[in-house]
């Protein structure tokens, strides 16, 4: 049984935890109402782009000259994915629920045969990455000193991906994040972006014939690299808001938690000083007996 | 019926700009500046840097963008874009640190023919703000 002493530093150290956590919690709630109005702020741009898109693509009568963007390199033997994860730790299952669904790829990808290629956005995804699939990662990329996600910094990744793509380093790139659905649940989501997987999207795009200025293709070729960007930053947001959600509910139970081990503890501190004390009354009342 | 239609300006970041009682805009559009009126046929272009103009019933506006993609139906007006700024709140320091920023990318070499003419334009249209 632990001494008195040893059960006060207990409660204290639990305590001082409990305020931490707590301090966490309010952080990663402020930030999250950031997070997620901004990633509601980014909706339009990314469902406007998307319409205009499919508007254009359903508009393409040449499918064989089509941007390889698009219609793909004809190839799937090189799969480049991109998982972006946070650069912080504390956030519950957050990163762990990327990778999970990461790695469940990978090895489908391995045991086909394909030929693996990984970026990772976020050192803690690298981190937990590097150990099984070290050699496959070609490039880590963190934005750990810009506050929140914005648009130059998916850019930056966007670009990395087309360059690649253009020097035809892989045939099809996915990208792995954390949809926020609320606080407590996010879905990790492998997302298809080259060549782009129209059967994902259900718009029914209107029959309506635009005139095209240049012409599509031309357009498209255009388009299409934004496109991989501003489908980065949709990832990006959507991450951001997910990670502080995640920590935001991690951080909750981690404070009731300790709340609860200090009750127990403060329990078992005063039983065992009720007990000390009446020892010791035992102790004086069989002494003064035996007098 | 009035001759107004309905702007909206997105960038990535937020939805930029609402407005409804617009008469016409004026886009720099890939091929040339176009104007745009109420009951314009479906169109859909890109834009090289320049001046969007919009003519409204609660005054009027410019903006400098640098990119985007405009696409106009059913007299919706929607500009996608990545980069833009209002010329009113633009100050002189502001334009000089984008005309360096631009000059300083079209002394690189490697670019393509493409971006060059982009880069040109973008310089053009910064040294006219001056």
């Amino acid at each position: 049984m632990a001494s008195l002493d040893d059960l006060k530093k207990r409660i204290a150290s639990v305590k001082s935890t409990q305020k931490i956590t707590k301090a966490m919690k309010m952080v990663a709630a402020a930030k999250l109402r950031k997070a997620q109005e901004s990633a509601e702020r980014g909706r339009p741009y990314s469902e406007k782009m998307n319409n205009v898109i499919l508007n254009l693509s359903s508009g393409i009568s040449d499918k064989e000259n089509a941007p390889k963007l698009l219609s793909g390199t004809g190839n799937d033997k090189v799969h480049l994915c991109v998982v972006m994860t946070s650069d912080r730790g504390l956030c519950g299952g957050f990163n762990s629920n990327i990778i999970k669904k990461a790695k469940s790829y990978f090895s489908k990808i391995l045991n086909e045969g394909k030929e693996l290629k990984i970026i990772t956005v976020g050192s803690k995804g690298n981190d937990q990455l590097k150990r099984m699939y070290g050699d496959k990662i070609i490039e880590n990329i963190s934005f750990k000193e810009s506050k929140n996600a914005n648009y130059f910094d998916a850019d930056k990744v966007g670009k990395i991906v087309i360059d690649k793509f253009e020097s035809s380093e892989f045939d099809i790139c996915t990208i792995f994040y954390n949809q926020f659905k609320n606080v407590i649940t996010q879905i990790p989501q492998a997302q298809q972006i080259i060549p782009l997987n129209s059967e994902d999207s259900e718009d029914n795009t209107s029959e309506e014939s635009y005139e095209f200025e240049p012409d599509e293709d031309e357009i498209l070729s255009n388009l299409l690299p934004k496109n991989i960007s501003t489908q980065i930053f949709k990832a990006m947001l959507e991450n951001s808001a997910s990670e502080q959600g995640s920590r935001m509910s991690a951080m909750d139970n981690a404070t009731r938690n300790a709340g609860e081990m200090v009750d127990k503890l403060t329990i078992q501190y005063n039983r065992s000083r009720q007990a000390a004390i009446t020892k010791e009354l035992i102790e004086i009342i069989s002494g003064a007996e035996s007098l | 019926m009035s001759e107004e239609f309905k702007i909206e300006i997105v960038n990535p970041e937020k939805s930029f700009l609402v407005k409804d009682d617009v008469f016409e805009v004026v886009v720099p559009a890939y091929e040339g500046e176009m104007g745009i009126l109420k009951d314009h046929i479906s169109i859909i272009s890109f834009l090289k840097p320049g001046i969007i103009k919009i003519l409204s019933k609660s005054g009027n506006e410019s903006y400098y963008i640098e990119d985007g993609i405009v696409e106009f139906k059913n007299n919706n007006l929607s500009i996608l874009t990545s980069s833009i700024f209002n010329i009113a709140d633009m100050d002189k320091s502001k334009q000089q640190d984008l005309l360096k920023q631009a000059e300083e990318e079209s002394g690189k070499e490697e670019i393509s023919d493409q971006s060059r003419y982009l880069i040109d334009q973008k310089i053009e249209v910064l040294k006219t703000l001056n």
